[in-house]
């Protein structure tokens, strides 16, 4: 008899195999929040029409993002002999003439595509094969493994892509236990910024017998520059659903929690659509697949407020309250979420469990380097000529990252400042580019993966500028609970801004540094201790701009000319 | 209060009911009640903070505490129309700045709020998440990237008809 598994798995395939093959093309449109931000909608909208109008013998989905932005909004093409064409940065009054010619009468515009995949390579003219594109040709994609290719709310998709397998056969070959030590093993540490080995976080999760468990997920992600976590959710929600699971089989755990920043409804809504799923079809809930392993999930919604992903200012806004730090210990483990004992992972972390389990540890170990094993989602803003999001392994270096992935900056222009993991991290120079990405080279060189957001700045950047502009975020984003944090930063924004216009005093430079010891020793979170990072590191690498801001001689162009700024008029109170 | 205010007031609070009623997710807090109430009728009054605390037995006290701490929650009616302008890093190197200079002049405001029609609010935020698609605005939490001030200051005027 079928296992639960090997029957959902039979329906998946069936379900694969009807949008695959057969004599239907099939169109796939890249959604997402990026890719609907420049009209992926409206471009969906007109294939639904244009194939219902013209008779043409197709199905349109929406998908996920391949994560070439640059190229939003993205469609391909799948014919019925196998081929898959892709065109970028389609618009809406483009698309009858797409259903008409390729899709109806068999001939690619290829002067509009930009790559193809599969078949036999009879339809596709000059066109260059996805696979050999640098920016995806550098990749190696695990968390994103699926992006680009199935609809994010079907789980026959995921599962027909290998999806659950990793959960089937956690729960009916591994104990709890034996998963903790692959995690070990295969060295995956953390991507929510702290780079703590995810195996040793549940291993003191592990023992509890406490009737009542949490594992959480942390999708607050209000780095700006960072987008992976909702993409993740957003392009492939049952990779994190699965990885969750199998973190609270793994630690005998009872309950699951999601956690997302309300407004950004794309992401909430698939994540919602997926627990809603996984319940459906018995990998959530009573006796999941089968077995005597019990899990609940849900998705918690924040307020806006930064420090809320903070892992213990986390857990107070699940309780509903203000998302302030607690003091530690108690650690999570011991005493979390209502007191119970509770771990936590970033998105990604916990995205990569699918593939970790099922492929083992000393695979996922043999990826990135030594110490930080896998790989890092980058997600490219800025001045930079192919802004994306791209799974690399770790190890390659950030010039890579920028030049053959990123394409650089445009013609004649040169690179001149990174923003790097966050406003809690730094700012990064020239010298710096041939940094390896992995922890602790990133953290040598001042500056963090964090997030995974590089945001990154031309020649006409002032650096100056940048850097109030990140003080101004960590001012604002302060919960107030700790005063050298609420104080420091409203005090070193005031500096900043003098520095702006050219009005600074010369003991400014000694004054911000008293201010960050004094954020350092004696807040109680990250935000706080960290707060004086941007500016140490933008020390290192740019101590001329920083010196010439101090003397008055600060020369503000461009965008930054009027030397004014954005700030919020509301503050917590 | 006339009965108008009177009828108008009732509504409200029925409506306010609502929302904390239908809450789907096992999981209900004052936050999340917080969440529902202003989803559903785009501000928190006095009776939404009141209702709440009714229906999470708690205070007032404690439910304010916790919607004067996040910042997307507002205490009076906001405009027809939500408009988000991204500050985030990543934006403002690509010029958020001129982008809000010109949908500042467009709406005659010099800082966050509704403009003087009651049709537009204008909100400042951190980070609208596409960032690759920068500068970024956003209209009821509808993303629009690759805006320039002139594009920006159009999608304002089509806001105020
Ligand atoms: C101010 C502040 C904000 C944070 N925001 C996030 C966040 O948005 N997402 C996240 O995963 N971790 C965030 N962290 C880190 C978390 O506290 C925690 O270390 C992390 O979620 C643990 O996951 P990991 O072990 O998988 O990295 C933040 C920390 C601080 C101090
Ligand atoms: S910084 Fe503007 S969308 Fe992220």
């Amino acid at each position: 008899m079928a296992t639960p598994f090997e029957e959902l798995q039979a329906s998946a395939s069936k379900r694969w195999t009807e949008l695959t093959t057969g004599e239907n093309a099939w169109i796939r449109v890249g959604g997402g929040t990026s890719g609907q931000a420049v009209g992926a909608d409206r471009v969906f909208d007109a294939f639904t029409v244009a194939v219902e109008s013209s008779g043409a013998k197709a199905r349109v989905s929406m998908v996920s993002a391949l994560g070439l932005m640059y190229l939003e909004p993205m469609v391909d093409v799948l014919m019925p002999n196998g081929t898959r064409i892709y065109y970028g940065n389609v618009k809406p009054d483009e698309v009858e003439d797409i259903v008409d010619r390729h899709v109806k009468n068999g001939r690619p515009l290829l002067d509009r595509a930009f790559a193809y995949s599969g078949g036999d390579g009879s339809t596709t003219g000059d066109l260059q094969p996805l696979e050999s594109m640098p920016m995806v040709a550098l990749q190696q994609r695990i968390a994103t493994r699926n992006f680009g290719d199935t609809d994010p709310l079907d789980l026959l998709q995921y599962i027909a892509n290998g999806g659950y397998a990793a959960l089937n056969r956690a729960l009916t070959e591994m104990t709890p236990e034996q998963i903790v030590e692959e995690v070990k093993a295969a060295g995956l540490r953390g991507r929510g910024g702290a780079a703590f080995p995810a195996g040793l976080k549940w291993s003191f999760l592990a023992p509890s017998t406490a009737p009542v468990k949490y594992v959480l997920c942390n999708c607050e992600e209000g780095d700006p520059g960072a987008f992976n976590d909702k993409g993740i959710i957003e392009n492939d929600p049952h990779t994190l659903v699965e990885g969750l699971i199998i973190n609270g089989y793994a630690t005998r755990s009872t309950h699951g929690y999601i956690f997302i920043r309300q407004g950004h409804e794309i992401p909430i809504n698939a994540a919602r659509k997926a627990i809603e799923a996984a319940y459906e079809a018995g990998l959530l809930g009573k006796n999941i697949l089968g077995t005597d392993f019990s899990f609940e999930m849900e998705v918690s919604l924040t307020g806006d407020s930064y420090v809320a992903g903070e892992e213990t200012a986390l857990m107070e806004a699940i309780e509903g309250k203000r998302s302030t730090p607690r003091f530690k210990p108690p650690f999570p483990a011991a005493a979390g979420l209502w007191q119970k004992p509770t771990n936590i992972n970033n998105v990604k972390t916990l995205a990569y469990v699918p593939e970790l389990v099922r492929n083992g540890s000393a695979w996922f170990k043999s990826i990135g380097t030594e110490t930080t094993s896998g790989t890092a989602i980058v997600c490219l803003s800025g001045h930079i000529k192919y802004p994306g999001m791209y799974e690399v392994p770790m190890g390659m270096t950030i010039r890579d990252v920028l030049e053959k992935i990123g394409g650089g900056v445009s013609e004649g222009e040169r690179i001149k400042v990174l923003q790097a993991g966050g406003p809690l991290n730094g700012l990064l120079g020239e010298d710096a580019f041939d940094t390896m990405i992995d922890f602790d080279a990133m953290s040598a060189a001042g500056a963090s993966i964090g997030s995974g957001g590089i945001i990154v700045g031309n020649e006409t950047t002032n650096v100056v500028d940048l850097l109030r502009t990140l003080i101004a975020f960590n001012q604002f984003e302060s919960c107030g609970k700790c005063f050298p944090c609420r104080l420091g930063n409203t005090h070193m924004l005031e500096i900043l801004d003098r520095m702006c216009q050219n009005k600074a005093r010369s003991a400014d430079l000694s004054l911000l540094q008293r201010v960050g010891t004094s954020m350092k020793a004696g807040s109680l979170c990250g935000h706080g201790q960290l707060g004086f990072n941007p500016i140490a590191s933008a020390l290192k690498y740019f101590g001329a701009e920083i010196d010439a801001s101090i003397a008055g001689e600060l020369e503000l162009g461009g965008v930054f000319s009027d030397g004014t700024m954005i700030l919020p008029s509301r503050t917590r109170p | 209060m006339t009965t108008a205010d009177t009828k108008q007031s009732t509504s409200l609070r029925e409506q306010i009911r609502k929302a904390l009623s239908s809450q789907r997710q096992p999981t209900v807090t004052v936050l999340s009640s917080l969440l529902a109430v202003q989803d559903s009728i785009h501000y928190l009054p006095d009776e939404a903070i009141k209702e709440t605390a009714n229906f999470c037995g708690s205070t007032t006290n404690e439910v304010w505490s916790v919607a004067s701490f996040y910042t997307n929650f507002r205490f009076t009616p906001p405009g027809e129309k939500t408009l988000d302008i991204c500050w985030g890093p990543s934006c403002h190197i690509l010029g958020a700045q001129q982008i809000l200079n010109a949908v500042h002049r467009e709406i005659g405001l010099t800082e966050e709020g509704e403009s003087p029609d009651g049709k537009v609010t204008l909100k400042y935020n951190t980070c609208l998440g596409a960032c690759a698609q920068g500068p970024c605005i956003a209209i009821d939490h509808h993303l629009i990237g690759k805006q320039t001030p002139e594009s920006a200051a159009r999608i304002v005027r089509e806001l105020r008809g």
